[in-house]
């Protein structure tokens, strides 16, 4: 394969494409071969799924594309195709004597490049090329347009800066641009030669890998773990996954066909088939084969994401989260995912967890214009990766819904005590699923931003207004639950949706966004776990700022387990984990988990939070702007 | 068609495969697919088919003795059948697979037993009539291959 598409191939193409046939039917594999070959292909049968998939393992570059029966004794077709299409992200042809309709919808859900009836005419061989082609071109583009997104986010957010001219200098946003810039280009750098080996790193995940991922970034949380320091109690780590950087993760999931813009992209892209659903306001990413519930979570999810690609990159000018667009994530959205998430969540037992990612971001916006000062929001504002690196957010998602009616109460009451003002109330995100999180982007991010913050950057809690969706955590703390957000497939809608939407106009910059959870601005409201939450929902919120916030939250926010005490919303480690393990959409709730507010004071927080606001908008911007070109592109965040 | 009494003999019987509805148009791409390189071809895939499909209905015959029918697995088997013969362009099997599975859907075993009586004659019934074409083929000997060559 080559790097990128040279157009064509070599003169003979598409002669001498390599296809691999699957098929139980001997009679059809002796007829499909014959077909293909003369159509001058080269042709590689196999009877089983089984051993069509090691094959395809073993000679990674070795098909150009794959033509698959439905119907298969040893394994589905579908099935084989999922798995295909997540780990070679080859196209994939189906074939069927079936033609019923539902069967080619299936067929195209999972990601099947196209449906063949049989019996199968040479004629339709003739031109299965053709999506061979238009893979490599795709690619191209994937490559070009996320430079250009990234550019075009830069700038928006740097005008949005400007206009708000709160957090962020003129200078500053032109160096973040820069810099910004420059990353770019490393990242697309890196990109393009990874690609050249890995098919440009386009990777499809599917349940089992990332399940590795999401243990990865688990073990990375439990390793790495932020403390917000001072006053807490009980520190809050919030684990940047960002920060930690997709190395990390992609050294400790062991797969060795894997690189780190793969893990990067699955940072921050959420599956391309995820569909916008009122509920998923919180996109998530979820896992390959998971029914894409939450677009608007995702797109949510995958701004954090981006945002914390872009603390990443600050951090690590080589972190490559470039945005690959993760075009295999197949739509299939296996409930696996979801039980993944969900027994992620089950281990989490705080509820804290990062429900708040929604919450912690939003309030934290607002906040911080307000209120935070330099205060020791560090916590909070550390989560980005910027120059001081605050606390990191563990965004953890509290355990959805499972564990979590207790431990979200419990953290609810810890901010609660902690902040007494604050309106946990909204920041109660709506945890109630179980999936909350799925987390996968979230903890990651969380984990970026997770810089050394240390103490509370809190972001106030979402201030009940802003109610990230959280509804039935109501009474879980008030982090956010809402790692419901992510998935929460079934709990309910996750409001951060709409929470998003005011984000998004309010743009980070520092209130703004934060709109609803701004914590309430009350000063108490920066409440490390409002913070968190904040930070959670910042993160994916496009404003980049308020993933600031949220991230800082996420940092006060330590992995504990919010037991009840006040002081420590940080959503356990687990939590911060599964937030991130949450994945794409969850990117909101890591930092909501953070929540660990602790002892931080209202004023304290306000006092930090600028500052990290500030960097973390600076970093933000361009995470914002391409988050935000991300969301408007996605479309699915204001659904 | 020019050749020997075989070839139009062949040439005879085949179109009264077609016209009787036995075989439908992929037995013509099988034939495409026979060339110097392959001249045996479709000799090669129907052996190959009826070699799968007996033991298709072998197993279909074991399942339909079960009591009560499992109609899933039934319908699996059918979906398979169906599969195979569509591959050599045994029409008329491939409708009465068709009808099998309708009757597995209903969940009537009545219906399946008949229907799969229906299958088992088609089915035998076409191979009779291929062999017969295949051996007449190798009689006419090269002439074959060559009237037949498009």
């Amino acid at each position: 394969m080559e790097n990128g598409f040279s157009y064509p191939r070599t003169d003979a193409f598409p002669a001498g494409l390599r296809v691999l046939v699957v098929d139980d039917d001997p009679t059809w594999i002796k007829i499909l071969a014959r077909m293909l070959e003369k159509c001058s292909y080269r042709v590689t049968t196999c009877c089983l799924a089984r051993d069509a998939l090691n094959m395809l393992r073993e000679r990674k570059d070795g098909f150009d594309i794959i033509i698959s029966d439905v119907n298969m004794p040893d394994m589905d077709g579908f099935k084989l195709l999922e798995q295909v299409g997540l780990e070679m992200d080859l196209p994939v042809i189906m074939m069927s004597v079936d033609g019923e309709r539902s069967r080619v919808m299936k067929g195209v859900q999972h990601g099947a490049c196209d449906y063949l009836l049989k019996p199968v005419r040479m004629k339709e061989l003739q031109n299965i090329w053709q999506h061979v082609f238009r893979k490599k071109i795709l690619e191209v583009k994937d490559i070009e347009s996320q430079e250009g997104i990234e550019d075009i986010q830069m700038m928006k957010y740097g005008l949005d800066e400007f206009d708000n001219g709160q957090l962020l200098s003129g200078g500053d946003m032109f160096s973040v641009k820069k810099r910004r810039d420059m990353e770019n280009k490393e990242h697309d750098d890196q990109e393009f030669s990874d690609s050249s080996t890995v098919k440009k790193a386009r990777v499809v995940w599917s349940v089992d890998l990332h399940q590795k991922f999401v243990n990865a970034v688990n073990q990375i949380g439990f390793d790495s773990d932020c403390h917000l320091d001072n006053a807490c109690t009980e520190p809050i780590s919030v684990i940047f996954l960002a920060e930690i950087g997709p190395k990390k993760i992609l050294d400790l999931m062991n797969v060795p066909w894997l690189t780190r813009e793969n893990i990067a992209s699955h940072l921050q892209c959420p599956p391309e088939d995820i569909e916008p659903t009122a509920e998923s306001q919180i996109a998530v990413m979820h896992p390959p084969g998971r029914q894409p519930k939450t677009v608007s979570l995702f797109s949510f999810g995958k701004k954090y994401r981006l945002y914390l690609s872009r603390l990443q990159k600050q951090n690590e000018p080589k972190t490559s989260f470039a945005g690959i667009k993760q075009s295999d994530f197949s739509s299939k959205d296996p409930p696996g995912s979801f039980d993944l998430q969900r027994s992620i969540t089950m281990h989490q037992n705080n509820a804290a967890n990062i429900n708040f990612g929604y919450c912690g971001h939003k309030i934290l916006v607002q906040d911080m214009d307000s209120q935070i000062h330099e205060g020791d929001l560090k916590g909070i504002v550390s989560a980005l990766p910027i120059a001081e690196p605050k606390k990191a957010l563990m965004g953890e998602i509290p355990d959805p819904q499972k564990t979590s009616s207790s431990s979200r109460m419990g953290l609810t009451e810890s901010l609660r005590s902690l902040v007494p003002d604050v309106n946990y109330a909204s920041f109660e995100c709506t945890f109630s699923k179980q999936h909350c999180w799925s987390g996968e982007v979230p903890v990651m991010q969380l984990k970026q931003l997770k810089q050394e913050h240390d103490g509370n950057t809190h972001l106030p809690l979402p201030s009940p207004r802003h109610h990230i969706q959280m509804d039935p955590l109501q009474s879980a703390p008030s982090i956010c639950p809402r790692t419901s957000i992510m998935e929460r497939g079934k709990s309910g809608p996750i409001e951060i949706k709409p929470f998003y939407t005011e984000y998004r106009s309010n743009h980070v910059t520092s209130k703004s966004p934060v709109d609803s959870f701004s914590v309430q601005a009350d000063s108490h409201i920066i409440n490390s776990q409002d913070f968190e939450a904040i930070s959670t929902f910042r993160s994916s919120m496009k404003n980049h700022g308020l993933n600031q916030n949220f991230i800082n939250n996420s940092e006060s926010v330590q992995p504990n387990s919010i037991p009840g005490n006040g002081s420590n919303l940080v959503p356990s480690h687990e939590d911060l984990e599964f937030f991130s393990l949450q994945g794409y959409g969850y990117t909101e709730n890591i930092g909501l988990q953070n929540i660990e507010f602790s002892d931080y004071t209202d004023s304290e927080l306000i006092t930090e939070l600028p500052g990290h606001l500030y960097n973390g908008l600076r970093l933000n911007c361009d995470y914002l702007d391409l988050i935000e070109y991300l969301t408007v592109d996605q479309g699915l965040f204001i659904t | 068609m020019e050749g020997s009494h075989l070839q139009r003999q062949m040439a005879c019987m085949r179109k009264s495969l077609f016209d009787q509805g036995f075989l439908d148009e992929q037995f013509i791409q099988l034939e495409e697919l026979q060339d110097d390189a392959n001249p045996n071809f479709v000799e090669e895939v129907v052996t190959l088919f009826y070699r799968d499909s007996t033991r298709l209905i072998l197993n279909v015959d074991q399942a339909l003795e079960k009591v009560p029918l499992d109609f899933t697995k039934l319908d699996n088997y059918m979906h398979q059948f169906k599969g195979s013969s569509s591959s050599i362009g045994a029409a008329k099997v491939k409708n009465e697979c068709t009808q099998f599975k309708e009757c597995c859907k209903a969940g009537n075993a009545e219906g399946c037993m008949r229907s799969f009586q229906q299958v088992k004659k088609e089915h035998a019934a076409l191979r009779k009539k291929l062999e017969a074409y295949f051996q007449l083929a190798r009689q006419a000997g090269t002439g074959e291959t060559a009237s037949r060559s498009k």
